[in-house]
C-alpha cells in the first residue's frame, strides 16, 4: 500500500460534483503536483483530504484509514495543509501564529528549536515576530503558513497556490524554500497555477480537468507532453 | 459624607459584577458570534445553588466558618453552572451551529425563559434571604463609606478577571481560543478540537457568571429566580459598550456602566426636578445601549464593525 493514497474521492457542493472519483497515490518523500485550469477542483480535492469538506471514497494515509477521522485528527496523523489564500491569523502575531502550528507539538524544546529554525528559514519573520499576522505583507504571510505548517511536524505537507499573488522573485525564494522542505524527507502534494513551476519542483504530477483527473505521470515527461505544454504551459 | 464620592464606589462595586457577567457574554460572541441570552440565567442559578448549600450546610452545623461555608457553596455553583453551560452548548447550540441566525437566539430566549421555570420550580416565587454569613464592617475611603463585602466583591472580580486576562493572553488555551474565534477552518488545521475549544469557552463564561451571581446575592441580601434577567441584560449592555467580542472591553463596559447608573441614579431626582426617582437607575442602561448601538455599534474597544452581528 502506499504511504498515502486517496481512492475514488468525490466532493459534492450542493448539488454540483466538484470533484469526480479521483485517485491520487503519493510514495514517502516524494513531491507530487496536481495541475489544472481554474475551477477544476484542486482546492477541493485538497481540503477534502486535509478533512475540510465532506467527501466520499477513501483516504489512506501512513497505514491507516483516515476517512472517518475529523480534521484535526488528520493533522494528528502528520498531515498539514497550507490553505489557498493562506489563512494567516491577522490578529495574533506572527509568533503566535507559528506556535499554533505546533499546537499538537511535543516537547517546549522541540517547539523552541522549530521556532529557530523557521527564523532562520525566513529571517523577515524574525524581524516580524512581534507583529499582527494582518500587518504582512502577501508574501511574507505565504512564508508564515508555509512556517506554521511545519512546524506541526508533518509526514505530509499539501500546498494549495504557494505562488498565488507573489512577485517572482519572492516566488522563486518561497520554492527554494519548498524544495529545501522535500530534502528533509517531507512529503508533498502540491497544487499550483503555475503548472511549469510545479512541474519542475515535483517527481510527478496529476492533471485535473473539470473535477477529474485527466492524466498523470513522471513531471519530466508531462512537461514535454504537446497536450500539457498546449494547454498548461502557455505554447502551441 | 460626599455624595458623589459614594456613588463612584457604588458604581465600581456593582460594574466590577457587571463585567464578570460581560466576560461571559462577550466570550461566547467572540467565538460563535452567538449572544447567549441565557447567560444571565446561568449566573441566577449559580446564586441559587450557592445560597441552597449555605442553607443546607448552616442547617447541619450553624457554626462552620463563613469561609468554609462561602468556599463550598462556589466550589458547588461553579460545578452546577460548568455543567449546565456544557449543555447547553452541547445539546442547543452546537446542533444549530450552520442553521440561520436567527434559530440559535430564539433558542437562547427559549432557553432564559426554560431556566428561570426551573429556578422557580425548585426555589419557588419568593425572594429569598441570604443569610448574613459575614460580619459587616464598614470602611471609609474618600469620605465615602465601603462594607467588607463590597471590598470583597470588587477584589474577586479583579482578581478573576485578570486571570482571564492573562489566561486568554499567555496560555496555549488562550491562544487556541483566538485562534478559533479569527476562523473555526484555520484553527482546525492547526490540530484543534474546535468544539472543544467552543464547550471550554462556555464554561469558562459560565464559572464567572456563577461567581458574580454569589457576589450579587451576597451584596443585596437576596436572591429571586428572575434575578439573572435585568442583571443579564445589563451585563449585555456593557459587552456593546466596550465592544462586543473584546474582552478589555467587556471589563471596561462594565466599570462604565456600573458608574452610569450609579451616579445617575444619585442624581436623577435633582436632574428631573424629583418627577423621576432614583428606582428609574435601569434607565440608563438602556439609553446607553440605544446610544452606542445607534453611534458606535462596534462599541468603545470594537476595533471592525462584526458582519456577524
Ligand atoms: N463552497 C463552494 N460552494 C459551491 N461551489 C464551490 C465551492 N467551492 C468551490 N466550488 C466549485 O467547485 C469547483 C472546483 O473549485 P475549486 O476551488 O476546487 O477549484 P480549483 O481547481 O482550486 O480552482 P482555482 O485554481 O481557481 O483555485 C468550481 O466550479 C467551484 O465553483
Ligand atoms: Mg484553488
Amino acid at each position: 500500500m502506499s504511504f498515502f493514497h486517496v481512492k475514488s474521492m468525490s466532493v459534492r457542493y450542493g448539488g454540483i460534483r466538484a470533484v469526480r472519483d479521483v485517485d491520487i497515490k503519493v510514495n514517502e518523500g516524494e513531491t507530487v503536483a496536481l495541475i489544472g485550469a481554474n475551477g477544476a477542483g484542486k482546492s477541493s480535492t485538497l481540503n477534502a483530504i486535509a478533512g475540510l469538506l465532506e467527501h466520499t471514497g477513501d483516504v489512506y494515509f501512513d497505514g491507516a484509514n483516515l476517512t472517518a477521522q475529523p480534521v484535526f485528527a488528520r493533522v494528528k496523523c502528520g498531515i498539514s495543509l497550507v490553505p489557498e489564500g493562506r489563512g494567516v491569523f491577522g490578529r495574533l502575531t506572527v509568533e503566535e501564529n507559528l506556535l499554533m502550528g505546533a499546537y499538537l507539538g511535543s516537547s517546549q524544546q522541540d517547539q523552541d528549536a522549530d521556532l529557530h529554525k523557521m527564523f532562520e528559514f525566513f529571517p523577515r519573520l524574525k524581524e516580524r515576530r512581534r507583529q499582527t499576522g494582518g500587518t504582512l505583507s502577501g508574501g511574507e504571510q505565504q512564508m508564515l503558513a508555509i512556517g506554521r505548517a511545519l512546524m506541526a511536524r508533518p509526514k505530509l505537507l499539501l500546498l494549495d497556490e504557494p505562488s498565488m499573488g507573489l512577485a517572482p522573485i519572492m516566488v522563486e525564494k518561497i520554492f527554494e524554500v519548498i524544495r529545501g522542505v522535500s530534502k528533509t524527507g517531507v512529503t508533498i502534494l502540491l497544487v499550483e497555477q503555475n503548472a511549469r513551476l510545479a512541474l519542475e519542483s515535483s517527481q510527478r504530477a496529476y492533471v485535473m480537468e473539470s473535477g477529474e483527473l485527466s492524466m498523470t505521470g513522471e513531471s519530466r515527461s508531462l512537461l514535454q507532453s504537446p497536450k500539457v505544454r498546449a494547454a498548461y504551459l502557455g505554447e502551441s | 459624607m460626599d455624595i458623589f464620592a459614594q456613588q463612584v464606589i457604588n458604581g465600581l462595586v456593582l460594574g466590577s459584577v457587571y463585567a464578570l457577567v460581560a466576560l461571559g457574554y462577550t466570550m461566547v460572541y467572540g467565538i460563535l458570534g452567538l449572544i447567549n441570552f441565557a447567560h444571565g440565567e446561568v449566573v441566577m442559578i449559580g446564586a441559587m445553588i450557592a445560597l441552597a448549600v449555605v442553607s443546607a450546610l448552616l442547617a447541619v452545623s450553624p457554626d462552620m466558618s463563613p469561609f468554609t461555608l462561602i468556599l463550598i457553596a462556589s466550589a458547588a455553583a461553579i460545578l452546577v453552572c460548568v455543567f449546565l453551560a456544557f449543555l447547553m452548548e452541547r445539546l442547543a447550540y452546537r446542533p444549530l451551529r450552520n442553521a440561520p441566525r436567527l434559530a440559535p437566539l430564539i433558542t437562547a430566549i427559549g432557553i432564559s425563559i426554560l431556566l428561570q421555570n426551573i429556578a422557580m420550580i425548585i426555589w419557588g416565587r419568593k425572594y429569598k434571604m441570604v443569610p448574613q454569613i459575614f460580619p459587616t464592617e464598614t470602611h471609609e475611603i474618600f469620605g465615602a463609606s465601603i462594607t467588607s463585602v463590597q471590598l470583597f466583591i470588587v477584589a474577586i472580580s479583579g482578581v478573576l478577571m485578570v486571570g482571564l486576562l492573562l489566561v486568554v493572553h499567555f496560555t496555549k488555551l488562550g491562544r487556541a481560543m483566538r485562534a478559533t474565534s479569527e476562523s473555526q477552518r484555520v484553527a482546525g488545521l492547526m490540530g484543534i478540537n474546535v468544539n472543544k475549544i467552543i464547550s471550554v469557552t462556555f464554561m469558562i463564561g459560565a464559572a464567572l457568571g456563577a461567581v458574580a451571581g454569589i457576589l450579587v446575592a451576597g451584596n443585596y441580601s437576596v436572591a429571586h429566580y428572575s434575578m439573572g434577567f435585568m442583571l443579564g441584560l445589563k451585563a449585555f449592555t456593557a459587552a456593546v459598550l466596550g465592544g462586543i467580542g473584546n474582552l478589555g472591553g467587556a471589563v471596561l463596559g462594565g466599570l462604565l456602566l456600573g458608574l452610569i447608573e450609579s451616579i445617575g441614579a444619585g442624581y436623577i431626582g435633582n436632574l428631573t426636578g424629583g418627577f423621576l426617582g432614583s428606582n428609574y437607575q435601569d434607565v440608563f442602561a438602556f439609553v446607553v445601549l440605544i446610544v452606542v448601538l445607534v453611534f458606535r455599534p462596534t462599541g468603545i474597544m470594537g476595533e471592525r464593525v462584526s458582519e456577524r452581528a
